[in-house]
């Protein structure tokens, strides 16, 4: 198995380390005929805008590479970008929580193997998915004590996957290991 | 919940990689640089370049100017303090600014300190010409840190030497036993858990950034190959001939930095880079401003 990091901007060296403890093989992305040689796809954290701006500079079929059964997992910015391109139907809204003062970390609930369990969360003026489709499955949450909310965190829709959390910035890889799990 | 903490400042950091911060002076020019490609901007009254050819003292940009940028794009937004001015400082974290950058382009207002940056919420940035810089800084709470180079000059000597300085001491700590990494400590007058910390990651503990001259895509990627995690372009877009022409150009350097075809290829035809200074001929050095 090969797992792709699109490296266009962003935390994509966080997220080969991580897999390295996995002790799974990864390759930086830039260039689209790159997709060829990968099982999976993870897009990273970093700034939308700029990646976006990338990926239509260089032209990169994600569609095409969802359609072929291939899992993407997009984290923060990535999970902002598969909206965009429509390849999950969540509604997301950018810097949900305001500027910078207002990055966190609190525990969030994950449905890894037994249920909720504890996850660290890591949220860097990061987004909020206000709103998912029927298919949409949500697998982590976060309890809003200041808010009084749940929001979902992780949600899954076939073979897409988005986390509006940072893991690559934990050395837990659980979140990776539940996506690794889509890989056919 | 946990906010303002040490690991959610270096994270933002994080997610600034790869990318290019530019400065910008309007609105306006906020929006281009947005549209282009910018991880983040950097608003400024003047460039760099137009400070240094004013002259007299440079300070914290208008308020009103800030935040008329902020509301104009969603990329984080940095602005500049001077070196210890710890008001301005105050007031830019009352802004909800992003990020600070404590700045030797601007006039520094304590010659001796710097801000305490672990009293803020707000992360900062702070340039440094070699490791011991550097590990001050980090000391102080920066934690973010960029080289200096030498700004508005269009000249991207300087920064090519800071940056070379600090892997050359980062590399040259691998040989160094406790006694040694003692003295080191001394030397840089930080404690020796940092040096060590360095001298294990082989690089510094946070994210660091190009800044101070670049004015092409060779420059930017020239910066990427030698090991910096993105870069800052101040004068060199805004004093060009074609800005949103040449922000894309250098954005796309940065991610391809390694592909020279691609770098080759988005330099073609840009139109006039920022005119560019001697360092030896500079009445100014602001790289020397805060040691």
């Amino acid at each position: 198995m090969k797992i792709g990091i699109l490296a266009l901007q962003g935390s994509f060296n966080e997220h080969i380390e991580l897999l390295k403890k996995l002790n799974i093989e990864t390759i930086q992305i830039k260039l689209p005929e790159q997709l060829n040689e990968i099982d999976a796809l993870i897009i990273p954290g970093g700034e939308s805008t700029t990646i976006l701006q990338l990926l239509e500079k260089y032209k990169f079929d994600l569609q095409e590479f969802k359609n072929s059964g291939k899992p993407i997992l997009g984290t923060c910015a990535g999970g902002i970008i598969l909206a965009e391109l429509g390849l999950i139907d969540i509604e997301i809204e950018r810097n949900a929580y305001g500027p910078q003062l207002y990055s966190f970390i609190d525990k969030i609930e994950i449905n890894f193997e037994k249920g909720k369990d504890n996850f660290k969360g890591v949220f860097i003026r990061a987004p909020k998915i206000i709103n998912y489709g029927e298919n949409v499955e949500v697998l982590g949450k976060h309890n809003n004590l200041k808010t009084n909310t749940s929001d979902p965190v992780l949600v899954k829709q076939d073979n897409i996957m988005v986390a509006t959390f940072h893991p690559e910035l934990t050395n837990d890889t659980r979140t990776h290991e539940l996506f690794i799990r889509l890989v056919k | 919940m946990e906010t303002n903490t040490y690991e959610t400042k270096v994270g933002l950091a994080k997610m600034l990689k790869g990318g290019v911060i530019m400065d910008v002076v309007t609105a306006d020019q906020a929006k281009i640089a947005e549209t282009a490609g910018a991880v983040a901007v950097m608003a400024l009254e003047r460039v760099p370049a137009d400070i240094r050819a004013d002259g007299g003292v440079a300070r914290m940009s208008d308020p009103k100017m800030i935040k008329e940028i902020q509301a104009s794009v969603t990329i984080p937004v940095m602005a500049k303090t001077r070196i210890g001015h710890f008001v301005e400082a105050q007031i830019l974290e009352a802004l909800e600014i992003d990020y600070v950058d404590e700045s030797e382009v601007l006039t520094p207002a304590d010659e001796n300190a710097h801000v305490n940056k672990h009293n803020y919420k707000v992360p900062f940035v702070c340039g440094a010409r070699n490791l011991g810089e550097a590990l001050r800084r980090i000391n102080e709470g920066a934690s973010m840190i960029r080289t200096k180079g030498e700004a508005g000059t269009g000249n991207v000597v300087e920064a090519v030497r800071h940056m070379k300085q600090m892997s050359a001491e980062i590399l040259a700590l691998k040989d160094m036993n406790d006694i040694v990494l003692e003295q080191k400590a001394q030397e840089y007058k930080v404690p020796i858990e940092l040096v060590k910390q360095v001298k294990e990651l082989q690089r510094l503990p946070v994210v660091n950034f190009a800044a101070g001259g670049i004015a092409t895509p060779a420059d930017a990627a020239l910066m990427m190959q030698l090991g910096c995690d993105g870069v800052f372009v101040g004068s060199g877009i805004f004093k060009s001939s074609n800005p949103a022409t040449r922000a894309k150009a250098i954005v796309q350097a940065t991610t391809h930095f390694n592909n020279p075809k691609i770098v080759a290829e988005v330099s073609e035809g840009l139109g006039e880079a920022m005119e560019g200074l001697e360092i030896d001929q500079l009445d100014v050095k602001m790289a020397e401003r805060g040691n």
